[in-house]
């Protein structure tokens, strides 16, 4: 328990999908201009990412990893199909997204009219895709990888409704005329990420202790090697 | 910027080479470098700019796959327009595009595996490219197969210029280095802002901004 609300907190805030990954940025900041949009294709995400990932984690572990498919015979027990985990894995995200899209639309038609134009566009989300492509690097059970995949729909909608509600206010703003639109706000997204990233250096109180500490060390390392080793240098060189 | 100048005598080869270039044609090439960049104006494959910027060698790794994909995508899909039908285009789009990505994938595993590590889930993220979807949607649907082949080396050059322009940012400030080289001497203390994730944006941002006041263009 204590380790899955572990995943969900770090997934929200520490990993999170965009000021962490960068994940699903065209659509972040192509809706994020009014608050309402952002936040019904934030809704969206939430809900195709927290059924995706663990639909893609079987796939991938009954399906695509080596020795995945001896369920069914054990002379199956070699064979490697993780060559075919991007067509797959978007094969499923379409998929779903497709069905979900038709299934709204004939049940509830309210709820198709406020979310329902936003899930085709999620179909090409990278965070949707991303987060699958996270499954093989990370040894989660099927339960961790749901907490993790609904985590990151909630960092991911936290980040545009957060986004958008700065750009509303942002309209009665002077900002010089180049700067203005796209320029503007990826700026404020990089002051953002790097308020983000103060939460990579919190110790989250609930960790287990049994943990090995290089598994609980802030994953933006795990991101990039490199830019763990310039900070640790950095860090070195203060003290 | 060196890079772009880089890019930019290599495209000139390209068009003495083909008299198959019209006025026209050139447009498709030139327009996405620098007035209609995929990532400056058309804000298309953000994500992946953004997130694999932190040095030099791994975003030209990066670039010559986007290049590879988006123009091999454009042609393939460019030559099946007419027998695509319209309502499953995306995911026959999704599948060439996937396909052509594992083809990449597989390639740099074998023969760069440490760049190939280090790029982790980025190179997979390419399928989800805004580039390659919306070129394929806006232009390789309905457009012949040279002209598609000239848009995805136009766009793919106009989107690589920009992650190495910032990529040399962030690797010369960030840890003094160019390609893994030592380029600023020991007086240079390192900078590890320009090594996080939140830099990339601001840069580009930046970036964004010396464009648009050079081509006057406004967003309102």
């Amino acid at each position: 328990m204590e380790n899955l609300l572990n995943i969900f907190v770090k997934s929200i805030f520490v990993d999170n999908m965009i000021f962490a990954y960068f994940l699903g940025m065209c659509s972040y900041l192509a809706v994020s201009k009014k608050y309402k949009t952002a936040a019904g294709l934030g809704l969206a995400v939430i809900f195709v990412l927290g059924i995706t990932v663990p639909l893609n984690w079987l796939a991938y572990n009954y399906l695509l990893k080596e020795g995945a498919l001896s369920w069914i015979s054990q002379d199956f027990a070699t064979i490697d199909l993780e060559v075919l985990k991007f067509i797959v894995f978007i094969a499923i995200v379409a998929a779903f997204v497709q069905l979900t899209e038709m299934a709204v639309e004939k049940f509830s038609p309210a709820l198709y009219n406020s979310l329902g134009i936003f899930l085709p566009l999620i179909a090409v989300n990278c965070s949707i895709l991303g987060a699958a492509l996270f499954l093989p690097t990370r040894d989660y059970t099927l339960v961790e990888a749901t907490t993790f995949g609904l985590g990151s729909g909630l960092g991911w909608f936290l980040a545009v409704v957060a986004l958008a509600a700065i750009r509303e206010k942002m309209a009665y703003s002077d900002v010089p005329k180049p700067l203005r639109g796209l320029g503007i706000t990826f700026i404020i997204v990089g002051l953002m990420a790097f308020g983000f990233m103060s939460f990579g250096g919190f110790e989250l109180p609930f960790k287990r202790t049994g943990d090995q500490p290089t598994e609980e060390v802030s994953s933006i390392e795990k991101a990039s090697t490199e830019d763990a080793v310039v900070q640790s240098v950095n860090i070195t060189e203060e003290k | 910027m060196s890079t772009e100048t880089i890019e930019k005598s290599e495209e000139k080869v390209v068009k003495a080479a083909e008299p198959l270039l019209s006025k026209k044609r050139r447009k498709l090439v030139t327009n996405p470098l620098d007035d209609d960049n995929p990532i400056t104006l058309q804000v298309l494959g953000i994500c992946s700019a953004l997130a694999v910027t932190i040095a030099l060698k791994g975003t030209v790794i990066m670039a010559i796959a986007v290049f590879f994909v988006l123009v091999s995508a454009n042609v393939i899909i460019s030559a099946l327009r007419n027998t695509i039908p319209n309502r499953i285009r995306i995911i026959v789009q999704l599948v060439v595009v996937a396909s052509l990505v594992a083809v990449v994938d597989q390639v740099l595993k074998a023969y760069a595996f440490e760049q190939s590590k280090q790029l982790s889930v980025f190179v997979g993220l390419i399928i989800t490219n805004c580039i390659v979807m919306g070129r394929l949607e806006a232009f390789a649907l309905g457009n012949k197969p040279w002209d598609s082949l000239l848009d995805g080396v136009g766009n793919s050059l106009g989107y690589g210029w920009i992650i190495i322009a910032i990529a040399f940012v962030r690797e010369l400030f960030g840890s003094g280095k160019l390609f893994g080289a030592q380029v600023l001497g020991d007086w240079y203390l390192n900078n590890g802002f320009f090594a996080t994730p939140a830099a990339a944006c601001i840069i580009l941002g930046i970036i964004i901004w010396i464009l648009r006041a050079r081509s006057g263009y406004t967003e309102e």
